[in-house]
């Protein structure tokens, strides 16, 4: 077990700047996810922390040693590749035990080896077969055991359920959970799906164009986006986000000129964070919006855009103004909805984000 | 070489290029490093060495074969002699005579052979198939000795395979080889050689989407038009390195002589038949090796051709 | 669409197929018929009394058998060797090391020896082998050979190496394995069939040499298949087509044997693919 430290990483390709000034601490016996849209930099630093790419700047540490330029045996980490990276021509076991060949242990202690932890995995059985003959969810426990049986300091997982169907990735997940806390190595998770990071994970740091844009514990990020890509990046369905002005005077949101919000009993809450400027986003989950078919005080107009039963839930989507507002309503009837709806925010529950998109309060 | 490679592809629309190492130099080279050997022994060193040896007047034996003298132009001044350079057994004559073969048999023949066939069973599986491609790929990969003499008899007058059908059909029974020397050895060369291009076409066929052909059928195109709106633009890229390979291959292909020995009275000498001639009957080394400098020239001229025609139609599309 | 092609059409389709069949097949028929009739003749015709006579001398004939048995086998399975060798190596190390421009390299290289492996360099080829005493042996022959099919060989096997996905090697780097160890464990096993298939090419291509061999070589004893072959001229220099046709016969056979394996493992074809 060991940490990992990443301090002002950068790694270019040409002009591309794939991952750009990271900074990141992965705590001893942590498991910590790295979440961000396709091609935002999460692979590349996952094979820089494994010594597949160099960094252009910045250092990086596994344990105590300073690891940056040393060659990725020398750094006693495993890797679960996205496509498992399982060789066709050997049967299970020897690509379980292939780490313990290449470190010389011989044939009836690998045997041994490779053996108990497939037991473990329930895959034992399957140890005389290729990878072509087992399904993928086991492919991808035979790739987590030889990552197991090479017993490292830091394992590193690179999308393991993206190839995997919707019900196989569920179980794997669980499966995945139940072995962080048996074995509670420190591990760096690549993944894009929100979801199974917050599953997972006991830190998450979401990634965007290379860089950072927020480090924290599961529920942190999801409650408390700290900007508008991270709020638009969790959630399913994610945070509205709507264009808006402020009049703190007034103790008025305004978006699209017409419609306002009342948030004059919320004036101390924000009147710190801002002053009376002209662009600002409002964020708020669709699950912390309520639907009165009748004009209330302190709701806003709007169009019945589209209805979609979730099962258990709905999701009603609604236009105000140009901007579409989605809202989640838990409930088995379906909501009696007229052309015109009136909206009401939770107003406690909403986010102020400045123009640069970052979150105000 | 005798016959050309199984696989070919194109030098763009690869990105692997851009793929980092996953060794380093040093290893990478070490991996490389007895092909570089080779090449540098057997194929670039012989390049500069032709250019060098056509200065001078060596020969095999004799005082010139251990002190070659510099001799400056005067073996291609000997090669292109306006006097005589397009007599029979001349260089002109060979060169002209090369020219009608490649375009005869290389560019009319196989590729055209090629391609119609490639066409025609294009998404055509079957016993038929298996058939033509295996009897036209043995054609092409049986040792050269031994088609050559197979042809002899083939084309022989009086008993030949050959005149035996056309006399049954009533046409007649030309002394091929005396009477139509070139046209015989470009028959032999396209027959030798078209099923390069056949499997070049077929996979070629193969990579264009079964939806763009099924698109044209569902607006009921023909298949001239198919070809001509689908097929041919997808192809061309294609078809051009098929041209630079085997344009290249039969201008330096030597079995005709197996078949011919260059003449009637040189009537099929082409150029690699007369630098054979001349370096290894005549032992003239000086002048064989500019003849093969001229060869070599022409070659890279027609080469760099094509490869100008590929990248400006890769760039058109 | 094939269901609805009408009798005409596939009798068209018949037709052509068998055109294509005979243009491709009949000048070598009489090399299936010829090595079993008893008198010379260059007619096909189905011998009313099929013999092995013809077989049996050329089976006399010891410096043709010899050609045939030992210096052909040395003269392809050398360069079979050497080139599948070479050409694994240079494909493998070329394509797992960041060198721009390699795609166009090599290819530049096949054309290159296109043009100088052919007639052209004989001269300095000649002189090459001359001067590292190669002349009259048959590892001069297999040098040249190989030199000249390398390039050719190496872009046939390119795609094959870059078919292996890089995790499968980054997977062992990570594990600790060295370079050599990743190339015999991994990627070794999985370019096999590209191996076979570039060693076949080669085996053929060499078993069929006859300039080289000719240029290079000067005892008789030393001279594969594609020069013993005239060794059965009479001496008046007249072919004795029989004896001719069924040394030609047991010389083509091997490749026709090699072809039929290369079909029926891998299916003859472009390796890899095409890419436009
Ligand atoms: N070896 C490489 N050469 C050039 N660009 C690369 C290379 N590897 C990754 N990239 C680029 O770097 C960016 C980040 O890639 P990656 O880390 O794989 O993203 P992710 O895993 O988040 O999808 C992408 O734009 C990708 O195209
Ligand atoms: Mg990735």
């Amino acid at each position: 077990m060991a940490k990992i430290l990443l301090e002002h990483v950068t790694k270019r390709f040409g002009e591309l700047i794939a991952v750009n000034d990271v900074t990141l601490e992965v705590h001893d016996g942590e498991f910590v996810a790295l979440l961000g849209p396709s091609g935002c930099g999460k692979t590349t630093t996952l094979r820089l922390i494994a010594g597949l790419e160099v960094p252009n700047a910045g250092r990086i540490q596994i344990g105590e040693r300073e690891v940056t330029h040393l060659p990725p045996r020398e750094r006693d980490v495993a890797m679960v590749f996205q496509d498992y990276a399982l060789y066709p021509h050997m049967t299970l076991l020897d690509n379980i035990g292939y780490p313990l060949k290449v470190r010389g242990v011989g044939r009836r202690e690998m045997v041994g080896r490779v053996t108990e932890v497939a037991q473990k995995l329930q895959i034992g059985d399957l140890l005389q077969r290729r990878p072509a003959q087992v399904s993928g969810g086991q492919q991808q426990r035979a790739s987590v055991a030889r990552a197991l049986v090479h017993q490292a300091q830091v394992f590193l997982f690179d999308e393991p359920l993206s190839n995997l169907d919707a019900k196989l990735r569920l179980e794997a997940r669980a499966f995945l959970k139940h072995l962080q806390r048996e074995v509670g190595v420190t591990a760096v998770y690549v993944t894009h799906d929100q979801a199974e990071a917050m599953a997972l994970a006991d830190r998450i740091v979401v990634m965007n164009y290379g860089k950072i844009m927020q480090i924290g514990d599961p529920l942190q990020v999801y409650s408390r986006p700290a900007n508008t890509f991270v709020a638009s990046f969790m959630g399913n369905p994610p945070m509205n986000l709507l264009p808006c002005r402020v009049d703190l005077a007034a103790g008025k949101i305004i978006f699209d000129d017409d419609y306002m919000l009342d948030i004059a009993a919320h004036r101390e809450r924000w009147s710190a964070a801002i002053s009376n400027g002209p662009q600002f986003t409002l964020g708020i989950r669709p699950e912390h919006i309520s639907i009165s078919p009748t004009q209330l005080p302190g709701t806003i107009p709007s169009q019945v855009y589209a209805v979609q039963p979730l099962g258990g839930e709905w999701l009603v989507v609604t236009q105000v103004g140009r901007e579409l507002v989605s809202v989640r309503l838990f409930q088995d009837e379906a909501p009696p909805l007229a052309e015109t709806v009136w909206l009401r925010f939770d107003l406690a529950r909403t986010f102020l984000y400045g123009s640069d998109g970052e979150l105000l309060q | 070489m005798q016959f050309g490679p199984l696989y070919v592809s194109d030098t763009e629309g690869y990105d692997v290029e851009k793929r980092p190492g996953i060794f380093s130099g040093k290893i990478g080279v070490a991996f490389l490093a007895p092909a570089l050997v080779f090449v540098a022994i057997f194929l670039i060193l012989p390049f500069f060495w032709i250019f060098y040896l056509s200065f001078t007047n060596r020969t095999l034996t004799g005082i010139t074969a251990a002190h070659p003298e510099f001799v400056g132009l005067a073996n291609y001044e000997r090669l292109f002699d306006t006097d005589r350079w397009m007599r029979l057994g001349e260089f002109g004559n060979a060169l002209w005579i090369t020219a009608r073969f490649v375009l005869g048999s290389a560019i009319l023949g196989q590729a055209v052979v090629g391609l119609t066939i490639a066409w025609f069973f294009y998404r055509r599986k079957g016993f038929l198939r298996e058939l033509v491609f295996t009897t036209a790929v043995l054609a092409w990969i049986i040792p050269e000795v031994v088609v050559a003499f197979a042809w002899s008899a083939f084309l022989d007058v009086d008993r030949g395979t050959l005149n035996t059908i056309l006399a049954a059909l009533g046409l007649g029974k030309p002394d091929w080889l005396f009477d139509h020397p070139l046209l015989s050895i470009i028959i032999f060369n396209t027959w030798r050689g078209s099923a390069f291009s056949i499997l070049l076409f077929s996979s070629a066929l193969e990579t264009i989407p079964p939806s763009y052909v099924e698109t044209a059928d569902v607006v009921g195109a023909s298949g001239w038009r198919k070809f001509r709106d689908i097929f041919f633009p997808l192809m061309r890229g294609h078809i051009l390195t098929d041209l630079i390979l085997i344009t290249l291959w039969t201008f330096n292909v030597f079995t005709p002589f197996l078949l011919t020995g260059g003449g009637p009275r040189f009537k099929t000498e082409l150029v690699s038949i007369y630098t054979y001639r001349t370096a290894f009957k005549f032992f003239e080394f000086g002048k064989g090796s500019a003849i093969a400098v001229v060869m070599m020239l022409i070659n890279l001229t027609l080469a760099m051709g094509y490869l100008i025609m590929l990248r400006r139609q890769k760039v058109a599309s | 669409m094939r269901e609805y092609e009408s009798h005409l059409s596939k009798a068209f389709i018949i037709v052509f197929s068998l055109v294509c069949v005979a243009f491709f097949s009949v000048p070598l028929l009489w090399l299936l018929t010829a090595p079993f009739t008893p008198k010379t003749t260059l007619a096909v015709e189905i011998p009313a009394n099929p013999t092995l006579e013809n077989f049996r001398r050329v089976f006399d004939n010891s410096f043709a058998i010899r050609a045939l048995f030992r210096n052909n086998l040395i003269i392809a399975g050398g360069a079979m060797l050497m080139v599948s060798t070479v050409a694994t190596l240079a494909s493998y190390g070329l394509s797992r090391t960041r060198l721009p421009g390699k795609n166009t390299l090599v290819y530049v290289l096949m054309l290159f020896s296109s043009v100088v492996g052919g007639t052209a360099a004989m001269v300095p080829l000649f002189l090459l082998a001359h001067n590292l005493h190669l002349i009259d042996t048959h590892l001069g022959v297999i040098l040249v050979l190989t030199g000249g099919l390398l390039p050719a060989a190496i872009f046939m096997m390119r795609d094959f190496v870059e078919s292996i996905p890089r995790s499968y090697e980054e997977a062992a780097i990570v594990y600790g394995a060295s370079p050599l160890r990743i190339f015999c464990d991994i990627a070794f096993p999985l370019i096999r069939p590209g191996v076979a298939v570039v060693a076949i090419w080669t085996f053929v291509n060499a078993w069929g040499a006859f300039l080289i061999p000719v240029v290079m070589l000067r005892n008789p004893k030393n001279m594969p298949a594609s020069v013993a072959l005239y060794s059965f001229y009479s001496e008046a220099g007249t072919p004795i087509h029989t004896l001719v046709a069924a040394y030609a016969f047991l010389y083509g056979i091997p490749v026709l044997v090699l072809y039929l394996l290369v079909n029926w493992r891998f299916g003859f074809r472009f390796f890899g693919g095409i890419k436009s």
